[in-house]
Formats: structure tokens, C-alpha cells, sequence
């Protein structure tokens, strides 16, 4: 690698030729603050809190986007810097709804930690025009607050570059630039996919995820209730991050600890439910393939991804698996099954997901979600990681110090194969190992199927499995589901099998986890750090393979008959439709 | 913040779908089609109600709002049709001093619509305009080729009661 000479500070550095000033004061141990920057997607200089004075040079410069030259001498400390910053956040709070104590991401919030880092002491030390926007609140699954907008565009990079999507953007100009829908629509009433990435990239509380916490509190409160919860398979490897252990840190005995103390009267795990869907997958799958059915079949587990499928894809619906998502599956076999064998009335369960996404609060209210019939919803709330962390927090559970603890049975048991659904290529590996196992009658003892696994944006693979040549196809983050559907829509590409997850690397980096500064995105890679904490729950797992789960077996045997049965259709089966692309 | 969308009923003939479908299939898939895609379309229609964007957006494979966030950036674009009756009241200095910004206000009042907007019967459009070269008669506004000066809000119901049949 080519290196250049630079002194940061009056140190001397030898860093790559082409580095910004922020990548080489990183390889140097030195932060500097950013507020708009993200890494390949958000690279628009445009906030100035990450000004750094050159030497020579007449303006101070932006050190995300300027590149270091041989010779450079940098300043990231002078008061001349220390001032201009200090400037810019007065400037910015200058219109900033300042309701730090009501607010979401009080602790939380980038430009919350930067005044206090630039020691900003009037925070009305600029007063002018200000303009006051209305709360947003029509989508399902967040509200907009344009009122403590700083205008750093994240979410929109996050919508339009990640996702592909591009539903929000800068309206207007000049001081009266705000961040909105086409033709100032409601985001309830546009084509969003309900991703939450937008959320995760917010730096402040300008955009979150509607709080349906108290209606769990208040489920748990009442005593004719019989209130479960299942936990999604990523929640285990990023909830911790909410109490400052490392990412990826599989916390699944303390998660399990801390929803029992909350007064859960049984917790369970959707990883029963994922080995549930993959045994009805690769039922559908095989039915597929030997009867000429639909193909390429394309999963249904992200509710983002499926939405996405309706509103811009809706030639690809027949292609969708008819499963309904693990969450889902899982709320009708407690209703049903579940129910029957506990003795209870299926209107007295409360069921709540703890989920990694917003998209899982849309999916609860689809049409064709009630099991138990009757109007009786699959799944009555779901939350996300970080409204657990908040109920968590607020029962004043100390949460690293918990002791751990086992899921509650049958609804808590699982195989590896449903923890890896967590992360990008999981729900492809875990039906491949199931449809290899049954079409060769247990002779393939391939479980690994390394080549599904990882954070390409696209992966790629042709297995034989007995006397089939199966192409398969991975993909997670909408931007990549869209090449990956015009290279099946042209005949470029020709597939058997593909898995579609709406975030970039699947659940684990889901719009409804834990919030990381964009310091953390912009130099880890969350996905892979996060994807490795499931990969290791799996490995470690004695049952690997979803229909070798005892509990899922007896599932069968009392209530469903053989999977893809009637009744299985019934219970665990749905539809969807076309919905408009505006 | 107010809903965008153009009041007036949106028409569009045969041939406009067409010369618009044409200039879009030219544009598609060179950088930075947007802009002389949304004067096109402005040049066809006249200005570029949701219904028009929709058609640009569709055509150019790109999302709404990014169409929508252009055309909301420079002023040369109009999301709103004008009316058969263009009133331009002039901000200029002279008659901004003058009082010519409560004319201004009390015509959206009166004619309930913001600046740039079109009244629901296409009749009047009202637009603030700088000055007209007619500071001696200042405040000043016209209503398409006609001038008026020297005006006090009072004045207004009579001049638009001119226009209304």
C-alpha cells in the first residue's frame, strides 16, 4: 500500500495514500467527531463538526470527505477548531426542539454528547426565526419529529442508498428545508416498507419507533391474562449492547432472567418457531420443485422485505413462500395448539414479540394473522430490542448481574438452525439443511453451508442435494434485493431458492435494535460482529438441523399431521397482495 | 406542513402522455435526468401537480420524492396550474413600503390560497412578483396584462369582482 507522510498534532504518521483526514487520524488513535458523515453512504460534508485546521490552509476543513496529502500537517485539537465546532452546535440548537428530558434518545443522542463535549453553555445562544413542525405519527410502526431535525440527511441515505427505497427527502430550500415524503404526504400514506433503518440512522430524536410498551405493561398487570413472550433469534446477540457489553455478546440466560422477573407468566423462543417455518418451507420448497410450482421461491420471514415485495415488486408476490414469518407462526401455534394443551382460552393469551424491527409492529396488523379466528390477532404487540432495554431499565433490573437462565418449554425449544435466522444466509442455510436431509434420506450430513453465510451484498451458490441441482441465491438490504430481482426479471439470472432479508445483514442489524453512534458504524461492521455471536450459539447446540426438534415433532405428531398438511395451511399459512408503489 | 397537492382537477390529452412518455424514454438512464425531464414536462403541462411527477418518476425509474424534492428546490418549477387570471402583486422596495404586503395577505385571505397556488375553479392564481418598473404608482399588482396601482385593501373586492364572471 502506498503511504503518506502527515503530522496530526506535531506527531509525525505514515498513513494510506487516498485516506480522509478522519480515517487517518483513526489509524492514529485520534477521534474526530462527526454528525452527518456515514461511511459510503452519507459522504456529503455538510455539518462541519468535523472541521480540523491544516496548516497552510485558509478555511478549516471537513475531515470526512478531505484527503490527506504528503506532507499535511493537521490540527484536531487547536481552539480555533474547539470554537468553530462549539459554533455550529450552538447554530444547530438554534432551531432544535430542545426537549432532552422527554426524549427518547436522552443518552442516547449524538448532538446530546457533542454539546457536552464542546462544553455548549447557552443553548439558546443564537434566537431567531424558527419554524415548529407537526409530529408525524401515521405510520404503524414510528413518527417523525421534524423539530429536532439537524437536517444530516442519515435517514434519507439510509432509505434511498441502503434500502433503495427513497420514500423521504429534503423538501424545500434554504431555511425552510425539512426532510418528508413526496408532496408533504403522511409517511403512513407512501410506499415505506415500515425498515426502520431510518431510525438506526437518526443521530437524534428526530425519528424512533412508536413506544407500545405500555400496552405490555398493562398486559402484564392483569391477572386474567396468561401473558407470553418470544424473543426473535437475534435479540439474544444484541440486547447486551443496551447495557454496554461488547456487540455481540449472547446474552440469551440473562434475556431470559430479566422477561421472567418482568412477570412473563412463560418465556419462549422464536427460534421454536423459525425450525417451524423451515419445516414448512422446505415443505412448500420440495412441493415446489417436484410439482412445478412458482419458482424461484423467495422467503417471507421479513415483513420489511415481503412489504417491499408488494409495493414495488408485485409480479414476484406468487414467488413469495406462503409461510407466515417465525413471529407470526409462532403467536398462531400459542393461540391454537398452545392454547388447547394448556387449557386456556385463546382470547386470554397475550402474546408479545420482542422483535429486531419496526416492520415486525406492521406485520402484526396484516390482514390474515388470526389462527385462533374470531378477530383473535397471531401476535398482540410486538416491541423491539430497545423498547425491552427500556422495560428492562425501567423495573430497575440490573441487567449484566442477572444470573442465567432457560427458556421455558415447549415453546422454548429450538435447534441451531433457528438461532443463525438472525443473521443474513441463516433461513437458507437452516432449509438446506433440512430439504438435504430429506431428500436424501439422511445421507447428506452437510451442515455447514458456508457459502450463504457472511455480509456480500449478494451470495451465491448451486448445491446437489440427491438428483437436484439447487441455485440459491442470498441477499439482505432492499437496494440488493432490487438487483437481484431485475437479474431474475431479465433471465440474467436463473435461481431456485432465494432468501431476501430487508436489512443489510439480516436481523442482526434490523431497524429495531440497539442504537450505535455513527463512530460505531462508520468503523465496525455491526452486521458481521453481531452475526458471529449467532453463528457460535449455533455451533455450540447439540440439535442443528429444525426437524430434529423434539418439541416440533410432538407439534406434528398432537396437532398438525404431517407438515404442509390442511390444517398446517391453515394454522401457519397466508397470502398477500399488491400494494401501490406511490 | 400543508398537503402539496394541486386542487385543480388534473387534465392530461393523448398527445400530452405521449410527447412526455417520449422525452422521458430519451432521458431515462443518463446522469442527471431529473432536471430537463421536469422542464419538459413543466413545458408540456404548465406545471407539475402530483400526478405529473408520478409519470416522471415511473419513467425514469426513480423515487417520487426525489422528484418532488427537486422540484420543491428551484423556483422555476410550479406545482400549481395558473389561473385564467394571473395576479402578481410586486414585493419590490417601493411597493413593499408602499403596503404592498398586505395586499399580498389579504388576497390569499380573500381568495383563500398560499402564494404560487391556483384557486380550485382555475379562475385565479396569485404569485408575489419584484418590481414591475412601475414604482410612481406603487403598491402595485397585475391581474394578466392589466395594472393596478396606488391600491389600499379595500380596493381589492372591486378589482376582483371585475374578473368573476
Amino acid at each position: 500500500m502506498d503511504m503518506v507522510n502527515i503530522k496530526i498534532n506535531g506527531a509525525p504518521y505514515s498513513v494510506p495514500v487516498g485516506s480522509t483526514i478522519l480515517e487517518a487520524a483513526r489509524y492514529a488513535g485520534i477521534h474526530i467527531p462527526t454528525l452527518c458523515f456515514l461511511k459510503d453512504i452519507n459522504e456529503i460534508g455538510a455539518c462541519r463538526i468535523c472541521v480540523v485546521e491544516v496548516v497552510g490552509a485558509k478555511n478549516l476543513v471537513g475531515a470526512c470527505v478531505y484527503p490527506v496529502a504528503e506532507g499535511m500537517q493537521i490540527l484536531t485539537s487547536s481552539p480555533k477548531v474547539f470554537e468553530s465546532r462549539k459554533r455550529t452546535l450552538e447554530l444547530i440548537l438554534s432551531t432544535h426542539d430542545k426537549k432532552c428530558l422527554t426524549c427518547v434518545r436522552a443518552g442516547s443522542c449524538e448532538l446530546q454528547r457533542l454539546c457536552r463535549e464542546f462544553k455548549v453553555e447557552d443553548e439558546n445562544y443564537y434566537q431567531g426565526e424558527d419554524i415548529r413542525y407537526e409530529v408525524d405519527d401515521t405510520a404503524v410502526h414510528m413518527y417523525r419529529d421534524n423539530n429536532k431535525c439537524i437536517l444530516c440527511r442519515r435517514c434519507v441515505a439510509a432509505c434511498s442508498k441502503l434500502q433503495g427505497i427513497g420514500v423521504i427527502g429534503p423538501n424545500d430550500r434554504g431555511f425552510k428545508t425539512h426532510i418528508g415524503c413526496a408532496f408533504e404526504q403522511n409517511l403512513g400514506d407512501v410506499a415505506c416498507v415500515s425498515c426502520g433503518q431510518c431510525i438506526v440512522a437518526c443521530p437524534t430524536g428526530a425519528i424512533a419507533e412508536k413506544d407500545d410498551t405500555d400496552e405490555v405493561w398493562k398486559a402484564l398487570a392483569d391477572p386474567s391474562k396468561h401473558v407470553i413472550v418470544q424473543t426473535a433469534p437475534s435479540i439474544r446477540v444484541t440486547l447486551g449492547e443496551a447495557f454496554e457489553m461488547p456487540i455481540g455478546t449472547n446474552v440469551t440466560g440473562k434475556m431470559v432472567s430479566a422477561l421472567r422477573r418482568l412477570g412473563f407468566n412463560a418465556v419462549y423462543d422464536t427460534d421454536f418457531a423459525a425450525d417451524l417455518t423451515i419445516v414448512e418451507e422446505a415443505t412448500e420448497f420440495i412441493e415446489r420443485v417436484k410439482n412445478g410450482g412458482a419458482l424461484p421461491m423467495i422467503t417471507s420471514c421479513s415483513p420489511g422485505w415481503v412489504e417491499y415485495c408488494e409495493h414495488y415488486y408485485p409480479e414476484f408476490i406468487p414467488n413469495l413462500s406462503s409461510c407466515k414469518s417465525p413471529q407470526q407462526m409462532f403467536g398462531a401455534v400459542a393461540k391454537t395448539w398452545y392454547a388447547q394443551k394448556m387449557g386456556l382460552d385463546p382470547k386470554d393469551i397475550f402474546v408479545v414479540g420482542v422483535m429486531p424491527c419496526t416492520a415486525k409492529k406492521f406485520e402484526t396488523k396484516r390482514e390474515d394473522q388470526s389462527a385462533a379466528g374470531e378477530g383473535i390477532a397471531d401476535v398482540d404487540v410486538a416491541i423491539t430490542t430497545r423498547e425491552l432495554a427500556r422495560m428492562i431499565e425501567r423495573a430497575g433490573i440490573n441487567f449484566a448481574h442477572l444470573p442465567d437462565s432457560e427458556f421455558d418449554t415447549p415453546l422454548g425449544i429450538s435447534t441451531g438452525a433457528g438461532s443463525i435466522f438472525g443473521a443474513t444466509g441463516g433461513v437458507m442455510e437452516a432449509a438446506l439443511r433440512t430439504a438435504a436431509d430429506w431428500l436424501t434420506g439422511g445421507e447428506m450430513k452437510k451442515i455447514n453451508f458456508e457459502e450463504v453465510r457472511g455480509v456480500a451484498a449478494i451470495k451465491e451458490a448451486t448445491y446437489h442435494i440427491g438428483d437436484l441441482e439447487l441455485r440459491v441465491a442470498v441477499t439482505s438490504g432492499l437496494a440488493n434485493a432490487k438487483k437481484v430481482l431485475e437479474s431474475v426479471k431479465s433471465g440474467e439470472k436463473k435461481y431456485d431458492f432465494i432468501e431476501i432479508m430487508g436489512c443489510p445483514g439480516g436481523c442482526v442489524n434490523g431497524g429495531g435494535q440497539p442504537v450505535q453512534p455513527a463512530e460505531v458504524h462508520n468503523f465496525y461492521d455491526l452486521r458481521a460482529l453481531r452475526a458471529a455471536g449467532l453463528y457460535a450459539d449455533d455451533a455450540g447446540k447439540a440439535l442443528r438441523k429444525s426437524h430434529e426438534n423434539p418439541a416440533i415433532q410432538e407439534l406434528y405428531k398432537e396437532f398438525f399431521g404431517e407438515p404442509g398438511s390442511h390444517k398446517a395451511h391453515e394454522v401457519l399459512h397466508t397470502h398477500y397482495s399488491e400494494r401501490s408503489r406511490f | 406542513m400543508a398537503n402539496k397537492k394541486s386542487a385543480v382537477p388534473f387534465n392530461v390529452t393523448p398527445e400530452q402522455e405521449q410527447k412526455l412518455n417520449q422525452a422521458l424514454q430519451e432521458l431515462k438512464g443518463t446522469r442527471g435526468a431529473l432536471m430537463p425531464a421536469l422542464q419538459k414536462a413543466q413545458e408540456i403541462f404548465g406545471y407539475l401537480p402530483i400526478e405529473v411527477q408520478q409519470r416522471v418518476a415511473l419513467g425514469l425509474d426513480i423515487p417520487l420524492e426525489e422528484v418532488y424534492g427537486v422540484s420543491t428546490f428551484y423556483s422555476q418549477f410550479t406545482l400549481n396550474p395558473k389561473g385564467q387570471y394571473k395576479i402578481s402583486v410586486c414585493l419590490g422596495t417601493a411597493c413593499y413600503v408602499k403596503g404592498s404586503g398586505s395586499l399580498y395577505e389579504a388576497l390569499k385571505e380573500k381568495l383563500g390560497i398560499d402564494g404560487g397556488e391556483c384557486t380550485e375553479d382555475g379562475k385565479f392564481s396569485l404569485d408575489a412578483c419584484r418590481c414591475i418598473g412601475a414604482c410612481g404608482l406603487a403598491p402595485v399588482l397585475t391581474i394578466n396584462d392589466d395594472v393596478y396601482g396606488r391600491l389600499i385593501v379595500d380596493d381589492l373586492d372591486d378589482i376582483l369582482a371585475k374578473y368573476q364572471n
